[in-house]
């Protein structure tokens, strides 16, 4: 049978082969667009940070470092210092941690090592419908449902309570610190959870079967055997919440109160940086109240940005370790 | 014998209180759509979704305006953020080893994590200030930005659980590499990376903090992509932090509104995802 | 030697792994319209042999070759070939069945003809049904072309990509442990096609089963540590091995 497949003269070498496999004109083509969407990411990256620098350029020349520890906040006088943004943005972080890092490690154990398997799918999904509702409507919430039950019940309460601590003294506002630390403690739990879902689920079966085989109880199995094996996962989730804390913005704009100020008391109201950008960005009337929020945009993006990177890390870690989860299959 | 009932108690107690916080962490979602039923739904009615809202003060109104802008401005967001992010992701997943994909990867997974306020204030960088005006476009830029990283990273993942096998048997045939690609590969993986999209597309659809100065809200029903547009969670934002009681009943009917987009948007999406490979028809 | 030219031939092809040389300097001639195996040990590099034929090898991680393969005399790493044309002629089927899961089994039996366009639906119908019948699934699947390949059993699945792939009428079918996921009856299908299917084909099988080798194969090639050890008539190299170590593997006295 005669041949219709050219005969070349030498046969060529290994460079020379993927070359021809490429020489397809469709796969040079797709390759391009591919690789265009694929640089169109860290480029977005890069110029999100080229231009939040540009445009607070002339609040970084007038206040330079010092911009971050000052506590004026007075655009009348062209005075700028987000000390007390970033110190209420950390503090209802912080906060929000501590309550929702118990409760969505304990969901996520019980979830992955206790509950009856029916269970585990509904509950996990009704969990992460709370990370779909958007943030302006837990604001909502917050201001006209949780906002009055917590002056009225729950403030009243902790401070007769806990009141010889300076946290929870002083007069109760309805707006606060700690109404701000309540509704983001809400938001990140289910992020919290779902990540530290996935991170319980790749530690490998003979982790726990290990254990229980030693005689441990399920519980001791937990501690001793999985957690210790998921730590690191397990702390890149709790940094992934704290990333989403530090930039929510609609919710902790409505309830916080907004005020440029630093109390000791939870029950005060504060500001946090991405609250004061949501305010102000649209009134603002100068050129330097522009470069001072632009500043303050830039100073969330390089934490959020940095926090979130070593969450990766750390998640990252684990899941290299431990594949045996669903990509095995 | 005492020592492990001890133990054992300890191991149930732990349990005990593992389960309480299941009930309280679902405690918020049932607190939260209760409220928007008792407090939305009486001020719900057809005219709420064909009529524009009406002056401050008088009651009721609707949220038209809200609705078509917030379907044009996620619409056009749509059209950018989902050819980038699938693209991006095709490429991490069909060149894994590449320093590209894994530089894309891990900006994807950090720019995830960006407060969308950051990227509300760069696209009025770029777009509103040079324009003097502000825009939908600028809102839809912001809320693509805010996409491509979702969008990336689920295409990629469904790619990876598609086995190469598939990719080799394709190859085999003669198919090109692109065809190979697309035909075979993402085809396969359509129905989980439509599941992320549809999320994703949930998510920034309840985005307010990026539209607060770029698209900014209108009063009325704009079609126009240059000009202010009214959006459902500008309209929530709004009305919620206005003076007069009925804003906030407008406010809370608005907010059940969004949230039945949103929640129908992924519950949707969550149960397309049960059947992932198998049963399709061709 | 003889006058007909060989199907395929391959001439001091090395095949390599980034720096792992698989195959090793690999001489051989296959004649058109006859089954030939490919045996031993498994990492021998039987299989990296048969990726080369079509040029699959190189889609691998580091994957490159050296010295020859020829199609009909024709260099099929040559500057001008081009690896879609070849893969049309250079037919493949995997040790698991790979039926594209989003295809019908109409479908998937389309896939490779779909591709070059041109055909008309009638066209396409009758290839899709003489392919089915070739591969001796017609009469199990002709109720249900278009539901989907995945509810087939996996023996059904394999000749499914067996009838994918001799549609588009390729010159050779390279096998690649074809039965190595199916049951014994699944295996005996397959081995039984062989016989009819080489008529119009030239069958390449790699297999790390003997038997199967000696009952479907007219020649046998014996590998071992990506060298070629031994090649000749099947029936030959059963019974009368001319090397040492090949007749320690047939026998099951290796390692």
């Amino acid at each position: 049978m005669a041949t219709t497949l050219p005969t070349g003269g030498l046969s060529r070498r290994a460079a020379t082969l993927k070359a021809l496999t490429g020489a397809v004109r469709g796969d040079q083509i797709f390759r391009i667009l591919l690789t265009t969407a694929a640089l169109a990411i860290p480029a977005l990256l890069l110029a999100l940070l080229a231009v939040l620098v540009r445009g607070a350029r002339p609040a970084i020349a007038q206040f330079g470092v010092g911009f971050a520890a000052t506590k004026t906040w007075d655009p009348v006088a062209g005075q700028f210092g987000a000390f007390p943004m970033i110190v209420g943005t950390l503090l209802t972080s912080l906060v929000a941690l501590l309550i929702a890092v118990p409760l969505s490690l304990g969901v996520a154990v019980y979830l992955t090592e206790f509950a009856p398997g029916f269970l585990r799918r509904p509950v996990a999904m009704t969990i992460e419908l709370l990370a779909a509702i958007p943030s302006v409507v837990y604001g909502l919430w917050g201001v006209f449902v949780l906002i009055p039950l917590l002056q009225h019940a729950v403030f009243p309460f902790l401070r007769s309570l806990l009141g010889f601590l300076p946290l929870f003294r002083g007069v109760i506002y309805g707006p606060s610190v700690l109404a701000a630390s309540i509704i983001l403690a809400i938001m990140i739990m289910p992020f919290i959870m779902s990540v530290a879902r996935e991170v319980l689920l790749a530690v490998p079966g003979s982790q726990r079967e290990a254990a229980m085989a030693l005689g441990a109880t399920r519980w001791e199995a937990v501690r001793t055997a999985i957690v210790p094996y998921a730590r690191s996962g397990l702390i890149g989730a709790i940094i992934l919440g704290l990333g989403r804390a530090l930039g929510e913005t609609m919710a902790v704009t409505m309830l916080i109160g907004n005020r440029h100020d630093i109390s000791a008391s939870l029950f005060a109201p504060g500001y946090t940086m991405a609250a004061a950008i949501a305010n102000e960005f649209n009134e603002a009337a100068t050129p330097m109240h522009y470069a001072a929020l632009t500043y303050v945009a830039l100073l969330l993006f390089v934490i959020t940005v940095l926090v979130n990177a070593a969450a990766r890390f750390l998640i990252w870690r684990v899941s290299r370790g431990g594949v045996s989860g669903r990509n095995s299959a | 014998m005492n020592r492990r009932t001890v133990r054992r108690v300890k191991s149930n107690v732990m349990v005990g209180i593992m389960m309480a916080a299941v009930i309280v962490a679902v405690l918020p979602l049932l607190f939260i759509l209760a409220s928007l039923l008792l407090r939305g739904a009486s001020s719900l009615s057809l005219a709420f979704f064909t009529h524009l809202p009406a002056p401050a003060g008088e009651s009721g109104g609707g949220v038209l305006h809200a609705i078509v802008g917030t379907l044009i401005i996620v619409g056009m967001a749509s059209l950018a953020g989902i050819p980038i992010g699938a693209g991006a992701g095709v490429y991490c997943a069909e060149y894994p080893g590449s320093r590209l994909s894994l530089v894309t990867r891990f900006v994807s997974d950090v720019m995830n994590g960006t407060p969308s306020i950051v990227v509300g204030v760069f696209a009025w960088t770029i777009i509103v200030a040079p324009q003097h005006h502000y825009s939908a476009l600028a809102g839809s830029a912001a809320l693509a930005i805010l996409m491509i990283p979702m969008v990336m990273r689920t295409t990629e993942e469904l790619l990876k659980l598609v086995p190469n096998s598939l990719r080799e048997a394709a190859l085999a045939l003669g198919y090109a590499r692109w065809r190979t690609t697309l035909s075979v590969m993402l085809r396969t993986a359509l129905p989980g990376i439509v599941t992320g999209t549809l999320l994703a597309i949930a998510r920034i659809a309840g985005e307010t903090a990026p539209l607060l100065f770029t698209a900014l809200g209108n009063q009325y029903l704009s079609f126009r992509p240059n000009a202010p547009m009214a959006a459902l969670p500008l309209v929530v934002f709004t009305y919620s932090i206005g003076p007069y009681e009925e804003w906030h009943r407008f406010a809370w009917a608005a907010a059940l509104v969004l949230i039945l987009v949103v929640l129908v948007l992924s519950i949707a999406a969550r149960f397309a995802t049960r059947q992932r490979f198998g049963a399709t028809r061709d | 030697m003889t006058e007909v030219l060989p199907r395929v031939q391959t001439s001091s092809l090395t095949a390599i792994y980034g720096k792992v040389a698989a195959v090793k300097s690999v001489t051989l001639e296959f004649a058109a319209n006859q089954v030939h195996a490919l045996i031993g040990p498994s990492g021998c590099g039987k299989s990296t042999f048969l990726r080369t034929i079509n040029r699959m090898h190189e889609m691998s991680v580091g994957g490159w070759v050296t010295g020859k393969v020829l199609l009909d005399g024709a260099d099929v790493y040559g500057p001008d070939v081009s690896v879609i044309q070849l893969r049309r002629r250079v037919g493949m089927v995997f040790q698991k069945p790979t039926p594209f899961p989003t295809k019908s089994i109409y479908g998937n039996v389309a896939a490779g003809l779909v591709i070059e366009g041109g055909r008309s639906r009638a066209e396409l119908d009758r290839i899709v049904e003489r392919s089915l019948q070739r591969a001796a699934l017609w009469d199990e699947v002709k109720d249900r072309l278009k539901t989907s390949a995945m509810a087939l059993s996996g023996g059904q699945q394999q000749r499914l990509c067996l009838a994918r792939t001799i549609a588009p009428e390729p010159e050779v079918i390279l096998l690649d442990e074809p039965t190595a996921s199916l049951d014994p009856q699944g295996t005996q299908r397959i081995e039984e096609l062989m016989f009819e299917l080489k008529r119009d084909f030239t069958i390449i099988i790699v297999t790390h089963n003997m038997q199967q080798a000696a009952r479907v194969s007219d020649t046998t090639t014996f590998f071992y540590l990506g060298s070629m050890i031994e090649h000749g008539a099947t029936r030959q190299m059963f019974t009368t091995p001319a090397n040492e170590q090949t007749e320690a593997y047939i026998t099951g006295r290796f390692g």
